[in-house]
């Protein structure tokens, strides 16, 4: 794989970030687009814009079928059954709101159980809140230990009778934690208990194979996949889509309407109400095809290798100490320095061009098992190479510099 | 924008050994502040003599340089003044960080007011301004005895 030919695909990266050149590490939040990409944002606006699914003329007939072709390939890129079993939703967000929303209006009532990790971003705990808030559900937490790995053993010992669903991150945004997936809906399946996976930060990162997995669920952020803001995609299994109730009504998500009864069009529509992101659904198409040029193996090889560089480079600097040290670890690196608070970092590396995150990047409960309030984290894309690493630890010896550390 | 510009000894030094550290003694006001982009938290103790006087002003919490220095400095400047001068020294101060990067007030010394201005080239930095005021407004609610936790994203 050639890195220069990968990253001059990416424009953003000829821009100078407070005069110098940028150097992004914040892909976990979410990543850079290539010009593929925004040239098909651009091209489908100025020369192809219809919506889609309703009208009959040609440009509509058009827009459906690149529509749909972008379905067709999320179906391959993470191996589902069927097209049918791809939703497109608002972000990831939104499909765990979906499956918390009607899988709890059907299944959950007071005192059932819901087992999420201490690894879970807010999006994957808050929408689970809700059923504890109205229906009177319990959340168990399934712990991780000092390492940042989830402890399975622990996961039997927690399932009982009344435990209903387990919605689990694929890879942690804070630790890099590589959850071993698999394992875990084997042992929820032997329980009869779907599992509904967040695959915010796996997507653009490891190789997805919902069929491989088996799992029931399955939610992607487009805009962290190399794609545009405002799509996400919901895989579930094709039994959960069809007995499911519906979650946002209005108009493409019904069959017939009468006074006294509607009935409700077949998945995915079913699921896709209101004019949706259209441009941005078919500009991810181009998002899954620059993924697959490079492949998914060449992407796993270059950020493993360079994730392992970062690592070796930040533990030899002084008073930098890494968050977690998972068997399986991607490129997703958080820190703290003794006596910087992560927030003066960011500050601090910014002037220098870099982009990292600081806070609790939405998992105050990760943070609190770990104590700690906040942590720096520098986070790998495909367009990263060792130099990025190096001007990050060169900011980094700056920042003990201006707090005038020895 | 040097570095060194926002991160000045004087800011250092306060957010390393924050004065007035700790939980006054008989405070007669309290009130928590919470930045939730960061989760840092504030708690200041006030404590209020029969004429309004600031007798005493102390924090805890956890946060940046920025805040640290900020409300560590804060305390200095409040105790023993008016709660009326001090609620003008909180607007003064406010809207040297949003907007002026100026102090207009005559109720600091020449040394408080070098004080305060430290912090003026917060400014310049629109994403920490929230560091740099959270205590500030916290003081604010304590002394108009709010119940209600002061929340950056509710308030700035």
């Amino acid at each position: 794989m050639d890195i220069n030919s990968v990253r001059s695909q990416f424009p953003i990266f000829s821009k100078k970030i407070n005069g110098k050149s940028l150097i992004y590490l914040d892909s976990s939040n979410s990543s850079q687009k290539p010009l593929s990409v925004i040239n098909a944002l651009d091209n489908f606006y100025k020369n192809e814009f219809s919506n889609v699914g309703r009208s009959i003329h040609s440009l509509a007939v058009n827009a459906t079928n690149k529509f749909d072709e972008t379905r067709m390939s999320v179906k391959n890129f993470i191996n589902a059954s069927s097209k049918e079993e791809i939703i497109f939703t608002k972000n990831a967000t939104e499909s765990i709101n979906l499956v918390a929303s009607t899988f709890g209006q059907q299944n959950i009532k007071k005192g059932d159980e819901i087992l999420i990790t201490e690894l879970e971003h807010h999006s994957n705990y808050v929408p689970w809140h809700y059923l504890r808030e109205y229906k009177g559900a319990i959340i168990k937490f399934i712990p991780i230990n000092d390492d940042g790995d989830i402890v399975i053993e622990k996961i039997k010992e927690l399932i009982t009778s009344k435990t209903k669903i387990i919605a689990i991150t694929h890879l942690s945004n804070v630790t890099g934690t590589i959850v071993p997936i698999k394992e875990i809906v084997e042992i929820a399946h032997k329980k009869n208990i779907p599992v509904l996976v967040d695959g915010c930060q796996s997507a653009p990162h490891i190789k997805i194979d919902v069929k491989d997995l088996d799992c029931d669920f399955y939610a992607i952020s487009c805009h962290k996949v190399y794609g545009p803001t405002g799509v996400g995609i919901l895989y579930a299994k094709k039994k959960w889509l069809e007995t499911l109730p519906p979650y946002i009504g209005g108009g493409g998500m019904i069959n017939e309407v009468k006074k006294n009864k509607i009935t409700y069009a077949p998945s995915p529509e079913k699921y896709e109400a209101g004019t949706m992101p259209t441009a941005e659904v078919v500009a991810f198409n181009e998002s899954i095809k620059f993924m697959q040029s490079i492949g998914i193996e060449n992407i796993v090889r270059h950020e493993k290798e360079l994730t392992n560089y970062a690592l070796e480079k930040l533990k030899k600097i002084n008073s930098v100490n890494i968050i977690g040290n998972p068997k399986n670890k991607a490129g997703v690196i958080s820190f703290t320095i003794e006596g910087i608070h992560p927030h003066d970092i960011s500050t601090i590396v910014d002037e220098d061009g870099v982009a990292i995150r600081a806070g609790h990047h939405c998992c105050q409960i990760l943070h609190e098992r770990l104590n700690l309030t906040a942590t720096a984290r520098a986070s790998i894309g495909i367009y990263n190479n060792k130099e990025d690493i190096d001007v990050l630890c060169n900011a980094i010896e700056n920042c003990r510099k201006v707090f005038n550390l020895k | 924008m040097d570095l060194k510009e926002l991160y000045k000894d004087i800011i250092l030094e306060h957010g390393k050994s924050p004065r007035n550290f700790g939980k006054c003694e008989k405070y007669t006001h309290k009130a928590k502040g919470y930045n939730p982009l960061c989760g840092d938290k504030v708690e200041v103790y006030l404590r209020l003599n029969r004429e309004k006087k600031v007798e005493n002003l102390t924090f805890e919490g956890s946060g940046c340089a920025i805040s640290v220095a900020s409300t560590s400095i804060m305390t200095e400047l409040v105790k023993g003044k008016s709660t009326e001068t001090a609620k003008k020294i909180v607007k003064d101060f406010l809207n040297m960080v949003k907007n002026t990067s100026k102090i207009e007030s005559d109720d600091l010394d020449e040394d408080q007011k070098t004080k305060i201005m430290s912090l003026s080239d917060v400014n310049q930095y629109p994403m920490r301004v929230k560091c740099a005021t959270l205590a500030w407004h916290t003081l604010t609610s304590a002394i108009e005895g709010k119940k209600e936790e002061v929340n950056t994203e509710a308030i700035d």
